[in-house]
């Protein structure tokens, strides 16, 4: 099954939830399958259903509830912050598995589901675009604004870990 | 380009959405300040932490079968006789479904692991950035996995051959890292992955085994506790010569 475990992935990220997860997947395959015909070949399947997946989530309770967060002024150019040569550079390089896990988790939905489509699933801007319904200018700025945050919530627990010791 | 132009382009470039000119003038200015190529490195290693943080989730093997069940009874008969009444339609349903049904169907463990691997090649090309070690020279591309894989494998010579290493990156299979390497052929690519053969965790088959999927060639072979797979769309005679250029090489 095409796509499946990655879907699963992405739909494990979006409802941080295993049962959820399962039913987002299943729902997904489902529709997808049922409206297999609504595909044009060769146009972008993966956009296609990971389209189907998100619409589906965003019909959902929780989808409904992550939805609500409002992001602030998201269509105002955000600059990508680099401080030269300081370990806050490489921060989230460095930082371990988990502690990035936890960062990514503790984001707004709306930033997480680009970030995963773009650093995990590889999408290009065009594609997460299609597949979230928004304009490649917004997935810019919300993949800015979401690294900014993750690299901030890195540097936070890294500062906890260090007065801990 | 100025260092402030640059760091307006940065997220661009690393994720791989500079092209043609741009891209030139971009890596040009890479190339002469030691302080805008950290922080571009700092950028990509962030990238590719965030992607291997973010491979996190996999579903069960219970939910999986659930789904195959699910599938099967959706692509029932009955099904489709009711949804479509008259004839025309029925036949293009049964075109739609079998196209379907080659595509989403798993039938037993080794279609899915095929499948798998094969998506996982599909994935790659589809990539802004289908490989993170970019080196013709085996010599660069076999130690850039050491520390990242939980094993080593032997890269063959390819110099009298007409495959072209492009370089590689980890992949995942089964929540296990492994090497995926790619090739290319002429104008095609191909796709070499190497995972750890555990006992019980892949398919078990002696031999090489020649497959078809998504309208790939596919070979597999077992060899010194590792598990083999390539993956192309080139004909099946260049998947088994790479196929045996590997395995030659992984023989002491």
């Amino acid at each position: 099954m095409p796509l499946f475990a990655r879907l699963y992935n992405f739909a494990h990220w979006l409802t941080q939830d295993r049962s959820e997860a399962e039913d987002l997947v299943q729902d997904t395959c489902m529709k997808a399958l049922k409206g297999f015909d609504s595909f044009r070949q060769g146009t972008n399947f993966r956009a296609w259903i990971y389209r189907i997946l998100r619409n589906t989530f965003l019909t959902s309770r929780t989808g409904l509830r992550a939805m609500m967060v409002s992001l602030d002024d998201e269509e105002a150019p955000v600059a990508e912050p680099v401080a030269h040569g300081t370990p806050e550079s490489i921060l989230l390089s460095n930082a371990d598995q988990q502690a990035i896990q936890s960062a990514l988790e503790a984001l707004p939905v709306q930033y997480r589901e680009v970030i995963v489509l773009c650093d995990v699933e590889e999408m290009s801007y065009q594609e997460i675009a299609e597949t979230l319904a928004i304009p490649a200018g917004t997935v810019m700025s919300r993949l800015s604004r979401g690294r900014r945050a993750m690299r901030e919530s890195l540097k936070e627990a890294s500062i906890r870990r260090s007065s801990l010791k | 380009m100025t260092c402030d132009e640059l760091h307006g382009k940065l997220m661009a470039y690393v994720d791989a959405e500079l092209k043609g000119g741009e891209l030139a003038e971009f890596e040009s200015h890479l190339r002469g300040c030691s302080g805008c190529a950290a922080d571009a490195l700092g950028m990509l290693q962030t990238k590719l932490a965030t992607r291997a943080a973010g491979m996190r989730y996999a579903p069960s093997a219970e939910f999986r079968l659930r789904m195959e069940q699910g599938i099967r009874a959706k692509q029932s008969p009955a099904w489709w006789s009711l949804r479509w009444s008259s004839v025309a339609m029925a036949a293009a349903a049964a075109v739609i479904l079998l196209a379907a049904a080659t595509v989403w169907v798993d039938r037993n463990g080794r279609e899915r692991e095929l499948t798998e691997i094969a998506d996982l090649h599909v994935t790659e090309l589809a990539s802004a950035n289908p490989v993170d070690v970019v080196s013709t020279d085996r010599h660069t591309v076999k130690p850039w996995f050491a520390g990242r894989i939980p094993f080593s494998f032997n890269l063959p010579e390819l110099q009298n051959s007409e495959f072209t290493l492009v370089g590689g990156r980890v992949a995942y299979f089964e929540r296990s890292p492994g090497a995926e390497l790619l090739f290319n052929l002429r104008k095609h690519q191909l796709s070499a992955f190497v995972f750890k053969d555990e006992a019980g965790a892949l398919s078990a088959r002696a031999g090489v085994t020649a497959a078809t999927r998504l309208a790939l060639q596919m070979e597999t072979w077992s060899e010194g506790g590792l598990r083999y797979y390539i993956v192309s769309d080139a004909p099946a005679a260049d998947v088994h010569a790479l196929g045996e250029l590997l395995r030659k090489a992984a023989r002491p």
